[in-house]
């Protein structure tokens, strides 16, 4: 059926009817000038604002200054690594970048699925869906106008949480002022937002699973509980191996936007993160180098845990992102 | 069966109440800052308003609308809402037409695609991109907000795997009939990818009436902040006397009423445009997953 038959070979075909090389390549030119016209401009933005930073990492191994350039600053070796791994604070500032975002990590993992398995037990539709709407919405709002909130609803001076509290006697909790209190609050407002949103991927391998394994239980003898240990669990393992693997890559981001608009001083000895830290000896530090060193320090690491966790993605569950 | 079974009804009884207070959980929060920024000043301060505004007034919208300040904001991040959302699109699907080529009909294909990719994967970090953007003359400039974040890789893959999977017969007919790429791109690819292109779009509109970081950071003056970048200022950093609060003005209205007001009003457009997301994204993110 000639109608039928993949593009690919048609082209590829018309491509071999053509061997001396010069024409060869004048055809591919003729025939794909306009797919290289399509990609131009966002192979432009991202050369000049993705790729010319990366080799802009080299002031991390400069004492660069800005107005000498790139060409006239003074060499340093790794003197800032150096100096990032015996600093104290960029000590701490590591060790808390991890602590809040495993504890982010490990309860990403638990929360949604849990909630998509008990949201997949409710049968009145009207019910389902209402909650989903409600439960997705404060993935959208940004962390600027949920910082705002928060603030608020957290104040130790009549906020309502506190005010909550004390109906059952509990004095005023200092949760964005006290460095533990301010990492259990990070941790804690960062599944409220997103705990919905993240289940919407579980519920939807949950609506795949065959009606007709769940009737064959049934008449076996097995009860709710059985069937979802022996059919649930088991239809959404795949996916559930994709989203671990997939967020252990991101170890090393502990949200810069939501810390950065729910942190103050006196807090930094406890919630202040690696973004946050370069951000502030950076940008208004003006200790450029340092803080590209320290940045690069996280890009590099980043970069191998996620080539590591897409490839653990690819071997387990047999993902790809194209 | 089961469902008639006690203890599957005791457990269905926790279970509807558990997730009834979980949702209302999320949005508990966003209704108390309403019902705060509805209330009078002498309300607020007493610290009784909980889920509904006591004292009804709109003194603290009134503040916040006559300030022009703040209009100033709205209205950048309106512009830079629509501006960014209109740019990173066109970028991403032309990209993304290109990019959904096999590797045979379009050698070089595999080149590009990891190029894109790499982006993904590893970044300069912030410093030297700040560099970059403040020497490449759209520093101080809308353009700042607008350039730099416009090839988002994360769309341009959920774009080509949409279009990869439109059938191939599309593209050979138009390209029989005599269409370019350029052709089969605007008048086929584009008219039947419209669920997914409206999807993105609402995505990227609400990342951009969403970003405040790149604001901060590329704009030098707050009269140039665009409204979420504002809010970031007076909201979180409580820089009253920058923003030109008459602070004599403040002692009528209470401060807190006002913030109210300015977050409810910076996260009205996501509510506005909520129920549409709510119907796209689902599909949204099951449109990447699904691979030949």
């Amino acid at each position: 059926m000639a109608a039928t038959q993949p593009a690919e070979d048609l082209d590829a075909s018309l491509t071999r009817n053509f061997p001396p090389k010069r024409r060869r390549f004048a055809t591919y030119i003729q025939r794909t000038w306009p797919l290289h016209v399509l990609l131009l401009p966002a192979v432009i933005i991202a050369l000049i604002y993705s790729y010319v930073p990366m080799l802009g990492i080299v002031i991390a191994f400069q004492d660069y200054v800005p107005w000498l350039g790139i060409r006239e600053s003074e060499w340093v070796g790794l003197d800032h690594f150096r100096y990032l791994f015996t600093y104290p604070d960029a000590k701490q500032v590591i060790f808390n970048t991890l602590i809040i975002s495993s504890m982010k990590i490990v309860l990403h993992m638990i929360v949604p699925v849990v909630f998509a398995l008990l949201l997949n037990e409710v049968r009145l539709s009207w019910f389902k869906r209402s909650a989903q709407t409600l439960v997705y919405l404060p993935h959208f709002l940004s962390w600027v106008v949920l910082g705002g909130i928060f603030v608020d609803i957290l104040s130790i001076r009549g906020g309502i949480v506190n005010r909550f509290l004390s109906m059952f006697g509990i004095d005023p909790i200092f949760f964005l002022a006290n460095g533990d209190w301010f990492r259990a609050t990070i941790v804690l407002s960062d599944i409220w937002k997103d705990f919905g949103f993240s289940a919407i991927i579980f519920l939807a391998a949950l609506a795949g699973v065959n009606p007709a394994l769940y009737e064959a239980a049934e008449i076996d003898g097995a009860n709710r509980w059985k069937q979802v240990i022996h059919i649930t669990l088991p239809s959404i393992t795949p996916i559930f191996i994709v989203v671990v693997t997939l967020s252990l890559g991101r170890v090393l981001d502990a949200g810069f936007d939501q810390i950065f608009n729910m942190y103050n001083p006196l807090v930094y000895a406890k919630g202040d993160i690696i973004d946050t830290f370069v951000y502030r000896i950076g940008l208004l530090g003006a200790q450029f180098s340092f803080a590209t060193a320290v940045g690069l320090f996280k890009s590099v690491i980043g970069f191998i845990l996620i080539v590591i966790s897409y490839r653990m993605a690819y071997k387990w569950a047999n993902y790809r992102i194209f | 069966m089961h469902y008639r079974s006690t203890s599957y009804t005791i457990f269905s009884i926790f279970n509807y109440l558990l997730i009834a207070v979980l949702s209302l959980l999320c949005i508990l929060p966003m209704i108390h800052i309403f019902a705060v920024s509805l209330s009078s000043k002498a309300a607020a301060t007493a610290n009784i308003v909980n889920f509904w505004p006591v004292e009804l007034t709109f003194a603290a919208y009134k503040e916040t609308l006559g300030n022009e300040n703040f209009l100033r904001a709205l209205m950048i991040g309106v512009q830079r809402t629509l501006m960014g959302t209109a740019f990173s699109m066109s970028v991403v699907l032309m990209a993304a037409y290109s990019l959904s080529k096999s590797d045979l009909r379009f050698r070089g294909r595999n080149i590009y695609a990891w190029f894109f990719v790499f982006m993904m994967l590893f970044n300069g970090g912030l410093i030297p991109t700040y560099l970059v953007v403040s020497s490449t003359g759209i520093y101080d400039t809308i353009w700042a907000l607008i350039i730099p974040s416009a090839v988002n890789v994360w769309n341009m893959i959920l774009l080509l795997n949409f279009f990869r999977n439109l059938p191939s017969e599309l593209e050979e007919a138009s390209l029989i009939d005599g269409a370019g790429h350029f052709r089969t791109f605007f008048l086929i690819y584009l008219p039947v990818s419209m669920p997914a292109v409206a999807t993105m779009t609402l995505f990227t509109l609400v990342f951009h009436w969403n970003s405040w970081f790149d604001g901060i950071i590329y704009l030098t003056k707050m009269d140039k902040y665009p409204l979420a970048s504002f809010l970031h200022t007076i909201v979180v950093k409580e820089n009253f006397s920058e923003v030109g609060v008459d602070v004599t003005r403040l002692a009528e209205i209470s401060n807190r009423t006002v913030k109210s007001s300015q977050i409810f009003i910076g996260a009205l457009p996501i509510l506005l445009v909520y129920p549409f997301l709510q119907k796209y994204f689902v599909k949204g993110i099951v449109l990447g997953s699904v691979k030949e």
